[in-house]
């Protein structure tokens, strides 16, 4: 094909539109954030997860260890039973404890990892029951309102 | 009074704009069809996207620029309301990756592309060079509209891609050299609320659908126009009234396709 003095330009455009699509991917999407690491999974069961979605970080210390995989619904014990991928090379013992936190005030919820004293590692395939339920605004405020309820009955109830 | 209410009337008027719908249908199809002839004969589509994409490359990253600066302006105003001015970059990184950038580099594209297509085809029709061309047994919708249409839709994708990414660095500049927003928070909330594939990729698919739209418009309407001066200025109106509305009216078509689920 016969070549042009537009090639260089068109070339330059190409190439511009290329470095904006690669800027938007990873330096406002963060592309390289994303995990390859291998995993394994953990099961978890809470109470109430709150507002948990897919994906969240889970995290020790503050630092992401590993990602929420699945979320379902156990109709035995009527608890939500979360599957956590967890780093391959973090470790931590057996009786770690699971919370449900918020970042911020109106921030993703994510899961705070406990570390526990046990000797032995949780294992791929375990299930931790030591869980922290997700805190629901609702019932906070209801146990307040009980609270202040209990509180102004009693005395009443001795005069 | 009622003359245009005649039953032969509303048949006529009916059956004209199926067949233009129709014949429409067909070059966008032949058009189509054709892409594998475009890109054999590169040096065409080559030298249309020189014409429409380098020299659009001006208009669409000064005003990509501009509509980052106003965002992080306007958008500081409504979060500080809420004491999350952080969340500045996420808002003007997704505002512009999933909706401005795509409609508008296609309004400019419009504006400053589509019209010249249309007028630069409609004077040919109006020279009968697409008739002259004809006689030779050269097809103008192969050798004349094909190179334009794949040329414009190669450009306009890369075009939003550019005025999404000067946008966002037009936020940087206002967010956080003039007010004073701190970096790792504008970088690092943006990289926390947009998805690569949910955000960026469809915003690139909006930006290919759009390329194809506002490009086809312009060609059609070019090849459609009358030979006449008066039918091409028509015709340049047309262009720019036409894909600026389908632009919108399929945005809202995209979006609630693409996000709302």
């Amino acid at each position: 094909m016969e070549r042009s003095r537009s090639d260089v330009w068109v070339g330059l455009f190409v190439l511009l539109g290329a470095a904006a699509i690669l800027f938007l991917a990873l330096q406002s999407a963060n592309l390289l954030s994303l995990s390859f690491q291998p995993t394994y999974a953990v099961t978890a069961m809470f109470d109430n997860i709150g507002g948990l979605k897919r994906q969240a970080a889970v995290k020790s210390a503050g630092v992401v260890v590993g990602r929420v995989d699945s979320i379902s619904f156990d109709d035995k014990n009527f608890q939500a039973r979360v599957t956590l991928a967890l780093e391959n090379r973090y470790a931590f013992p057996k009786d770690s404890s699971l919370k449900i936190l918020t970042s911020g005030l109106l921030g993703e919820q994510y899961i705070g990892i406990q570390p526990g004293a046990d000797d032995k590692n949780l294992a791929p395939g375990d299930t931790i029951t030591a869980t922290q339920s997700a805190v629901v605004l609702e019932n906070l405020i209801g146990q307040f309102l009980y609270n202040k309820a209990a509180e102004g009955s009693t005395p009443a109830g001795k005069k | 009074m009622i003359g245009w209410l005649h039953p032969a009337r509303v048949g006529y008027a009916t059956r004209r704009k199926l067949a233009d719908f129709g014949h429409g249908a067909r070059v966008f199809y032949r058009l189509i069809a054709l892409f594998g002839a475009s890109m054999r004969r590169f040096g065409l589509v080559r030298d249309q996207v020189h014409f429409l994409g380098n020299y659009s490359l001006a208009i669409i990253s000064v005003s990509g620029l501009f509509v980052g600066f106003v965002l992080a302006l306007q958008g500081y105003y409504i979060l500080q309301r809420y004491g999350s001015s952080e969340a500045l970059g996420m808002m003007v990184a997704l505002s512009l990756l999933r909706e401005l950038g795509p409609v508008i580099t296609a309004l400019l594209f419009a504006g400053r592309a589509g019209t010249s297509l249309t007028a630069e085809i409609g004077l040919m029709k109006a020279g009968e060079q697409l008739s002259a061309m004809e006689m030779m047994a050269v097809d103008p919708v192969r050798r004349v509209l094909a190179p334009r249409f794949w040329g414009g839709v190669i450009a306009m994708p890369l075009l939003a891609a550019v005025f999404s990414a000067v946008g966002v660095i037009g936020g940087w500049v206002v967010g956080v050299l003039m007010i004073g927003v701190d970096p790792g928070a504008f970088w690092g909330q943006m990289q926390g609320g947009v998805d690569v594939w949910k955000d960026v990729g469809n915003g690139i698919v909006k930006s290919i659908v759009f390329g194809v739209t506002v490009t086809f418009i312009a060609v059609l309407e070019g090849f459609e126009a009358q030979p006449t001066p008066e039918g091409v200025s028509r015709a340049t109106t047309r262009t720019v009234v036409v894909s600026s509305l389908s632009v919108l009216a399929l945005d809202f078509v995209l979006t609630a396709m693409m996000f709302s689920l």
